[in-house]
């Protein structure tokens, strides 16, 4: 899967939970600061990212995972 | 006013979602024209249940809320969120320091949707995929929260639980709150959505409700000989309670004033009432007296009558016994007849009738009361009847809710006209 692929597919899960508009989701966004999105609907991303992508996001992973790129890295890199 | 020393407590905004309508005016409208908001359930959890009956909200909340909030929040809440717009609106959306500014908004049950949602999740897919937002949608105080947010209302959010009297007594507390000088302005109210299997088949399991299926608008039917339970509903109601101070202020249009509210427990059995209606008469007499309303001002009651063999006849007891002769001069509705029983939400949406009883000097029908049940003495409107003040009233009208709950809870509010006092002669020009 390509990060394009991740980012498209992490912008559906995001638009679906928090209601951020998929053109909003870029790489640089910071999901607290930027997005609004709190550490319940983090939660929420975590396990739908898990479905679609087949990438288990532990809980101590979750809380480092700061921005959109930082997910689709994480994704990358653990698929 | 029933005493000198407290501040009059106005009611300066009204919102309500129920089975009749989205808002108030359709709800109103609905009322008056004696319309029924039960329906024959067609989801298919009904099939094995006795009772396939309910009164479902008018409008869908998730249309107001939006689709993301919806997913966060119960949909008790998003009744409650609904209603609370709608009377802040109704209110003016007045300004108001953040601290003066309170929430006593409430459920009988709270978020049992999102209760049963999450262990049908947990039993088929495991805890890891319950919604973590489940907490906050089953407690029964995040409606008070959810609305505490929305208003930036922090002088406290409360959600006091008596069951079927939980919304009335919100509005007792949200009086209580003004009075004691800890806020200028309350929403108060309360908010239910219980429509759900679990539920009915726990009600049934009680023999409290009407198994009248195959005549769905005709089952809910209080003060008739033929009644066989209630009917669940589900919405909210939601009251603007404000200091008068404040509302002059602000140049407020007032509904009504919130005069007083009236506690008792029947201390008798868990969810019985007290046969003899003893707890509901003290209820509405000390409801009386706290507002400092004589029973001669009393033109209308929106009584809890929720259509139960035992509970309609009790209240009826109680009317008299209050009132004595005069009781044939309150012209008494029960709206359930058309709402069916919006238990935590009932109180609210009961007392938002009133007040518009009240303000329009209409009394609601009671609809289906074909054959009036021969233990009740009290005069039952059937048809949308005019009020009047009454030969010898002692004041301002006056109207009553009633609300009482499983647990022994008897609450009763009383609201008057809102006169305006006469303008005093300046200091200077005296």
């Amino acid at each position: 899967m390509t990060d394009q692929e991740i980012l498209a597919g992490l912008a559906e899960i995001i638009d679906e939970i928090a209601g951020v508009p998929a053109d909003e989701v870029t790489p640089d966004k910071n999901f607290v600061d930027d997005l609004d999105i709190d550490s319940l609907s983090m939660v929420e991303i975590a396990v739908a990212a898990q479905d679609k992508f087949g990438v288990e996001i532990p809980d101590e992973q979750l809380k480092d995972l700061k921005t959109v790129q930082d997910v689709v890295n994480f994704v990358s890199k653990n698929s | 006013m029933g005493n000198n020393d407290q501040v009059s407590v106005v009611v300066t905004g009204l919102g309500a979602t129920t089975p009749l309508g989205g808002d108030v005016a359709s709800t109103w409208s609905a009322m008056l024209a004696g319309t029924s908001g039960v329906r024959r359930l067609t989801e298919d959890w009904v099939e094995p249940l006795p009772v396939k009956i309910a009164a479902p909200a008018a409008a869908d909340p998730v249309a107001e809320v939006g689709r993301v909030q919806a997913r966060r929040m119960d949909r008790c809440e998003q009744f409650a969120l609904v209603a609370a717009r709608e009377a802040w609106a109704d209110a003016g959306s007045p300004e108001v320091d953040p601290y003066r500014l309170g929430v006593a908004v409430t459920s009988g049950i709270g978020g049992i949707g999102s209760t049963i949602a999450a262990y049908d999740t947990l039993r088929d897919k495991g805890w890891d995929r319950i919604s973590p937002y489940t907490v906050p949608m089953l407690m029964p105080n995040g409606a008070a929260g959810w609305l505490s947010i929305e208003l930036g209302a922090k002088a406290g959010a409360h959600a006091l639980v008596s069951a079927c009297a939980s919304g009335a007594e919100s509005i007792g507390y949200g009086i209580d709150m003004i009075r004691s000088g800890r806020a200028d302005v309350v929403v108060a109210g309360g908010t239910e959505a219980a429509i759900m299997a679990l539920n009915i088949g726990a009600f049934a399991a009680m023999r409290a409700m009407s198994t009248r299926n195959d005549e769905p608008s005709r089952a809910s039917r209080p003060f008739d000989k033929g009644r066989d339970g209630f009917v669940l509903g589900e919405g909210a109601g939601v009251v603007v309670l404000e200091s008068l101070p404040h509302a002059l202020a602000r140049g407020a249009r007032i509904h009504a004033v919130a005069a007083g509210a009236g506690y008792s427990a029947d201390a008798f059995h868990i969810s019985r009432g007290a046969p003899d209606g003893g707890g509901v008469s003290f209820a509405i007499s000390a409801a009386l007296r706290d507002a400092g309303v004589e029973p001669s001002q009393v033109t209308h009651v929106n009584a809890h009558a929720t259509s139960t063999p035992e509970g309609d006849p009790l209240e009826a007891r109680a009317i008299e016994t209050v009132f004595g002769p005069a009781a044939s001069g309150v012209v008494v509705s029960a709206t359930k007849s058309m709402t069916g029983h919006l238990l935590g939400g009932a109180g609210a949406v009961e007392s938002v009738a009133a007040i518009k009883a009240l303000t329009d000097r209409v009394a609601p029908p009671t609809v289906n009361l074909d054959d009036l049940d021969g233990e009740v003495a009290i005069s039952v409107a059937t048809a949308a009847t005019p009020l009047k003040p009454r030969p010898g009233s002692a004041g301002p009208m006056a109207v009553l809710n009633n609300a009482f709950g499983f647990g022994g809870h008897n609450v009763a509010l009383v609201f008057t006209e809102y006169v305006p006092a006469p303008l005093a002669a300046s200091p200077e020009e005296a």
